[in-house]
């Protein structure tokens, strides 16, 4: 628990936008030539991606410190911050489940899954978890330790009212 | 260094002190902001992604977008969305929006050769004008074309099809949906001689049984698969039945999952047909009043180059979409010898599982809803897939009504809105109607005020051939727009990409980001997506969504509706139609097209004062009168009366999107039936009034093999496809941090036998090769698809690994839609 306040309290105080510039990959830096253009960032005008026998981008290390993560919106679901591979989700069972649900965080100590998840299409709530729910990775992702292709501009909230700083997506 | 729970707090505090010392807060309790500073104002808009159409309500705060969230009141999604849909927030901030012109110069002119440099909105239009000009002077018409999109508002597509269909008079314009949907259009009109399905996605809450025939809809229309899943795990009985080239995500959901091999799943649909005959599960009365039986031509060719021994060999390519009408009798004849047997001869599918599929059909009391996408539709007997399911459904009268219907999902957000419904490919116009038809195209141009004869009468070039004839040095004058083909056409390093960059050809690339589509062009165009201007989708259930525009797009950046209609000032009519068409309207004569098109007393007949007070119009403002408005009420006129309805353009602003026909303001759930479809008179029961005599077409098509299989050099089958986290080509998704994490990079799912054989492991680099072209790519043996031996499945999204270098360029021959699914490949690995 520490361990994870540690990080919290980092990521608060830390200058974010450090992410922003380190290590792009994307089509606009593929030849890293110099820009032309007068603003924004530059476009190559060199060799083609197509005629390039591009080497495939290193494997990327899946993200599981177990920390949870800043949402950049109060609906956006949270990202799932520990392994998931082999997860078994299908008709038999949902693995999630056997942590997430209401009956089972106490044991578990994960967050239990959001009330809404109780809804029905109606916004009926049920006693449990509606089956329109069901398959978590439709909207929960894990996260690798991929670079961003680009930067992202967007700004939260707090951001745009000027209360904090610019901030990138994942942190 | 451990911090306790306590020294976080005391840590945050004063962080929060630092932070309020350099602003002055509205309202505020402690560190929880209240009152109006916290508030954000949320407007609606459909998903900028996928066909399913969700609506989403999009926060906004002092003109950026600051959150989005699903749609409660809306009826497609209720509240939810899946991964991309919750990070729609992020896609418009991507650090390299483009915002200037780019035209490739040296020395300060244009150069093909040379480098990308910033120019004015002025100079890209007079460049851009030159070289239509040029076009149009030197080889006519049919030298110029346009390449547009399923993700086009209603708006663009009709601009531009205006734009090019008559004020250009060339038919070379086609949507990105000619690789989507085309087969699905083309199995509509001939099946029922209207395109687009008969029922809504709210068969999903009556249906007793789903069957997805080749659609992953786990991941590609996840809020769909929501419902259905809903449906599933709380109606008694419910089953699914999945049939795919390989096991995905929908397989989690499946009673009974079903693994074919590529192309047999016509002999499947054949085979159900047979059941249902043979077990005297026909629903004869059905059929004897509302179906005719057709056969329809065999050996029809794989849509290659004419010169391709494939197509020389092909006894019917030129007679592809002839049928001859035949006897019940005969029918049940041709489908015979699609047994059990056969159809597990051929697809490798356990008879049992065959045996449980068929009679879900079968069984009377079952209501099926029948699903497909790309599966069916990326497929060289593409139409004939989607004729054959509807022969399923018309056997046993299980159709246009609650919970019983075949239903073609589609791909992209306006497919069915733009592309089909607007009718932005080569050879339509809009509702249904058709380029070659002569009382179309009078009907064409009396509603758009033209003199007879201006829109041409021969289809335009299909997205493939587009790419054949730009290669070819035909094509030569080129816009796209709205979609990123370098990426996403079939066999691009040999058919694309060379006719890009043929010294006669000119091209012209919009986008809101360089994408390798963009890098390839020889003017780049900064384009306002999505919220950034007012738009129009229409998704899968024929459900039409307007937004309006919510922010401002970043300065410099124009949205295509706006390029469009304002290089269209760039001609005056004298330049692009010959003196005889022009004599016939003289009073048209020293207009511009824009004039022409878009100052016509109808587009241009709503006031800016029309414009809705609390949003921006960009366009509107900047050519004086309310643009959109005046194009969806002009385009509306083909439709209502007609079976295709629109509402009042007011109306769509209110609600979460309504299925037409629209009629009296009631929208259709269900057409063809009586009770449900306006068009459908008392007493008729049932009416499939798109063909003149009411009824619909049972098809007689045979099993025929893919354009190419796997052999001794190349033993492997190559699939493609999407994956959840990321859309098409990934020029969105990819520069959303979250979703780029999620799934970096395209991988090849392989069996891991086959990769034990191939002596690479997991997270291994190799390359994969086609007769076209090859990618390297890692292999992944343990993720969520598991293809049998000999197929890999490599998604499309990654530019890094442009897989469509490998693809076959073979399509169906009737719909010109390509066969993404199927070709052969082998696989070598890369020494580490």
């Amino acid at each position: 628990m520490t361990s994870r306040i540690l990080i919290a309290a980092l990521v608060l105080t830390a200058a974010i936008p450090a992410l922003l510039m380190g290590g792009v990959s994307g089509v606009v830096a593929a030849d890293g030539k110099p820009g032309q253009a007068l603003s924004g960032p530059a476009v190559s005008s060199g060799p083609h991606p197509i005629t390039l026998d591009r080497p495939a981008e290193a494997t990327n290390r899946e993200i599981v410190d177990d920390v949870k993560r800043v949402r950049n919106y109060a609906d956006q679901p949270p990202l799932i911050p520990h392994a998931v591979r082999d997860y078994q989700i299908d008709l038999n069972v949902n693995k999630c489940l056997t942590c997430h649900d209401r009956r089972n965080v106490e044991g578990s100590q994960a967050p239990m899954v959001s009330v809404t998840h109780f809804q029905d299409r109606d916004g009926q709530t049920l006693g449990t978890v509606s089956p329109r729910r069901y398959f978590c990775t439709q909207c929960h992702v894990p996260q690798t330790d991929a670079k961003p292709i680009v930067g992202n501009r967007f700004r939260d909230f707090d951001a745009v009212l000027g209360a904090a700083p610019a901030k990138e997506g994942a942190k | 260094m451990l911090l306790s729970r306590r020294d976080y707090l005391k840590a945050q505090a004063a962080a929060a002190a630092a932070a309020a010392a350099g602003v002055s807060l509205p309202a505020s309790a402690g560190n929880l902001l209240t009152g109006e500073g916290a508030k954000l104002t949320w407007s609606k808009a459909p998903c900028r992604f996928c066909g399913t159409g969700c609506s989403v309500m999009v926060g906004v705060k002092d003109g950026n977008v600051v959150a989005t969230h699903g749609d409660v009141k809306s009826e497609v999604n209720r509240g939810l969305n899946c991964v991309k849909g919750y990070f729609l927030s992020k896609i418009m901030y991507g650090e390299d929006r483009l915002t200037t012109p780019l035209l490739r110069m040296t020395n300060g002119k244009y150069d093909k050769e040379g480098e990308f440099t910033p120019i004015t909105w002025d100079h890209a239009f007079d460049i851009m004008a030159e070289k239509w000009k040029e076009a149009l002077k030197k080889k006519g018409p049919t030298s110029v074309g346009m390449f547009g999109s399923g993700q086009w508002t209603i708006y663009e597509g009709y601009a531009a099809s205006k734009f090019m269909k008559a004020g250009l008079r060339s038919n070379n314009l086609d949507p990105n949906a000619r690789h989507c949907m085309a087969s699905a259009v083309m199995g509509f009109m001939r099946t029922f001689g209207m395109d687009e399905p008969m029922g809504c996605y709210d068969d999903m809450e009556n249906a007793d049984a789903f069957v997805l025939w080749g659609s992953n809809m786990a991941e590609m229309h996840p809020i769909l698969w929501t419902r259905i899943t809903d449906r599933r795990l709380s109606h008694p009985g419910c089953k699914v039945a999945v049939l795919s080239t390989f096991e995905h995500r929908s397989f989690d959901l499946a009673d009974i999952g079903m693994v074919f091999t590529p192309g047999s799943d016509l002999a499947i649909l054949n085979y159900i047909a047979n059941h249902i005959i043979q077990t005297g599960k026909v629903d004869k009365d059905f059929v004897a009043k509302h179906c005719n039986f057709k056969r329809g031509r065999d050996d029809i060719g794989y849509g290659l180059r004419p010169e391709h021994p494939l197509e020389k060999k092909a006894k019917n390519a030129d007679k592809a979409t002839e049928s001859d009408p035949i006897s019940f009798e005969e029918f049940a004849a041709f489908v015979a010898p699609y047994t059990l047997d056969k159809a597990h001869e051929l697809s490798g599918v356990p008879k049992n599982r065959l045996e449980a599929l068929a009679a879900l059909y079968a069984d009377p009391t079952v209501k099926v809803m029948s699903l497909w996408t790309m599966g069916f539709n990326q497929h060289v007997r593409g139409v004939w897939a989607n004729n054959l399911v509807y022969n399923i459904h018309l056997l046993t009268g299980k159709i246009a009504q609650p919970g019983n219907g075949p239903f073609s999902l589609t791909g992209q957000p306006s497919a069915c809105g733009t592309a089909r419904e607007v009718g932005t490919f080569s050879h339509r116009l809009p509702a249904d109607m058709v380029v070659t038809n002569p009382e179309h195209r009078r009907h064409a141009e009396e509603i758009w005020k033209l003199p007879g004869g201006t829109i041409p009468e021969k289809p335009g070039y299909h997205a493939v051939l587009q790419d054949r004839m730009l290669k070819d040095g035909k094509l030569n004058a080129y816009w796209v727009q709205c979609n990123n083909n370098m990426q996403t056409a079939p066999n691009t390093a040999k058919e694309t990409f060379p006719g890009y960059r043929n010294p006669e050809n000119f091209i012209v690339v919009s986008d809101p980001y360089p994408t390798v589509t963009a890098l390839a062009a020889d003017l780049i165009l900064p384009t306002a997506m999505w919220v950034e201007k007012e738009g129009g989708y229409g998704n899968a259930e024929r459900r039409t969504q307007l937004w309006r525009q919510l922010v401002n797009a970043p300065d410099g950046a124009r949205s295509d509706l706006w390029q469009i209609v304002e290089f269209s000032k760039r001609f005056t009519v004298e330049e692009v139609w010959p003196e005889e068409l022009l004599a016939k309207k003289p009073e048209l004569r020293g207009k511009t097209l824009f004039d022409v098109l878009y100052r016509n007393g109808q587009v241009d007949r709503f006031p800016l004062s029309d414009c809705a007070p609390e949003y921006e119009n960009f366009e509107a403002k900047q050519f004086g009168f309310y643009l959109q408005k005046g194009l969806f009420e002009e385009y509306a006129a083909f439709g209502r009366g007609h079976g295709h309805d629109l509402a009042d353009f007011e109306q769509y602003h209110v609600e979460r999107g309504l299925r037409w026909p629209v009629v009296n303001g009631q929208e259709t759930k269900w057409r063809y039936r009586e009770g449900y479809d306006p068009y459908v008179k008392p007493g008729e029961g049932v009416r499939f009034y798109g063909n003149k005599d009411g009824k619909a077409n049972v098809f007689a098509l045979p099993y025929e093999p893919p354009a190419e299989s796997p052999d001794a050099d190349y033993p492997f089958w190559l699939s493609t496809g999407r994956v959840i986290e990321h859309w098409h080509s990934g020029s969105m998704t990819l520069r959303v941090p979250e979703l780029r994490k999620a799934f970096p990079n395209a991988v090849a799912f392989m069996h891991p036998d086959d990769a034990k054989q191939l002596n690479v492991r997991r997270g291994q680099e190799v390359r994969v090769t086609s007769r076209r072209g090859e990618v390297r790519v890692r292999v992944e043996t343990r993720g969520r698809n598991k293809p049998p031996r000999g197929l890999i499945f490599v998604p499309f999204f990654d530019h890094t690994v442009l897989i469509n270098k490998v693809t076959l360029d073979a399509t169906d021959p009737i719909s010109k839609q390509t066969d993404y699914k199927k070709c052969a490949v082998k696989i070598t690995p890369v020494s580490a």
